[in-house]
């Protein structure tokens, strides 16, 4: 089976909203947030989806 | 040199001037190389010289020979295989590709006007042998005019009315209009797509064009259309800066999402007209025999 979109990590300020299998990265800010994911996004060539304000997930499409 | 070298002459000469007229490098940048044009000559010429030597063939009552056009066909589908192939390879590495449905529609165009060259030449050579080599010359251009006429097709500016809208967020949700594009996450991204961004939406004109323009084949063909004629705001590796192009469930609209280098409006939506209608794309609902008792769909 080809996985087609897949959620590659997590980045948040609230830990209690995320679990499972996808690397989770804690912040502090949202500054901070903005500039871990930016950096996520271009490592892992996916992209920022925001859920809310406290919560991104990078998906690869 | 006998009765029929002039004839024969006439006919393959015509058949490449027609392949040379069909042989332009357009927007769509294929075939650009030489080698590629060499090629499509190459093939032309053999096509001519199949549809001339037919005629004296058969004047010559030899029925068999008309059996080598079987030949010319097979030949020419594999035309159609080795630009598939070549296009299909080279699209993985577009920064927006073509799209299959596109390459499907370039590729059968490219076996068609081997075709089309093999009847002109069929034609020039059998009105110079009946006739004369002046209603060879009308007959060709008669040949010429209808190619050019009936080979090319509808362009989208036929078929939808489109107007610009400037794209916007509602939070982290990318609109056209009301027509939801997708999620970007980074204010860093959404500044770029505010500065760079320009979204369209193209209204069908009737019921049967819903299905057309909502083809992904379609809309991946507009999306490459614009990017190589107004140049792209992209690198590998930003899969957030992507042209997309998202419908309408409500009323078949779509919301057409790009990033050009260019930012001139009139010119996108002229260049969104002029995206061939591609042939793989387009449906008739209201030719259906259920619609057509029903009377007209809406």
């Amino acid at each position: 089976m080809k996985v087609e979109k897949m959620v590659l990590a997590s980045v948040t300020m609230k830990r209690d909203n995320v679990d499972g299998g996808s690397p989770i990265f804690i912040c502090d800010t949202k500054e901070e947030m903005d500039k871990v994911a930016a950096n996520l996004e271009a490592i892992l060539d996916g992209i920022s989806h925001a859920l809310s304000d406290e919560l991104y997930i990078i998906v690869k499409h | 040199m006998n009765e029929y070298t002039y004839p024969i002459l006439f006919g393959v000469i015509i058949g490449v001037t027609i392949r040379l007229v069909m042989l332009r490098a357009d927007y769509r940048q294929y075939p650009t190389y030489l080698h590629g044009k060499v090629i499509h000559i190459s093939l032309g010429f053999i096509a001519a010289s199949l549809g001339t030597i037919a005629v004296p063939a058969i004047m010559e009552l030899e029925f068999t020979a008309v059996t080598f056009l079987t030949i010319a066909a097979s030949q020419f589908r594999e035309v159609r295989n080795m630009e598939r192939n070549t296009l299909t390879e080279l699209d993985a590495y577009e920064l927006v590709p073509r799209g299959n449905t596109y390459i499907e529609g370039i590729a059968i165009a490219f076996e068609a006007r081997n075709y089309l060259v093999i009847f002109t030449s069929l034609l020039a050579t059998l009105s110079f042998l009946v006739w004369n080599i002046w209603v060879g010359i009308i007959i060709s251009f008669v040949c010429f005019f209808i190619v050019r006429k009936f080979m090319s097709g509808k362009t989208l500016k036929d078929i939808v009315n489109i107007e610009y809208v400037q794209p916007h967020f509602e939070g982290a949700g990318l609109y056209v209009d009301n027509i939801y594009i997708m999620n970007i996450g980074l204010p860093q991204r959404q500044e770029e797509i505010g500065e760079y961004g320009m979204g369209f939406v193209l209204t069908p004109k009737n019921f049967n064009v819903r299905s057309t323009i909502a083809n992904l084949g379609q809309r991946q063909a507009i999306l490459h259309d614009i990017s190589v004629s107004m140049g792209v705001f992209r690198d590998s590796g930003t899969p957030a800066l992507v042209p997309l192009i998202k419908r309408d469930l409500d009323d078949g609209r779509i919301g057409v999402f790009v990033l050009p280098q260019e930012r001139d409006k009139e010119k996108a939506i002229k260049i969104i007209g002029a995206v061939p209608v591609l042939e793989n794309a387009i449906r008739m609902p209201s030719e259906s025999k259920a619609n057509k008792e029903e009377g007209g769909l809406k």
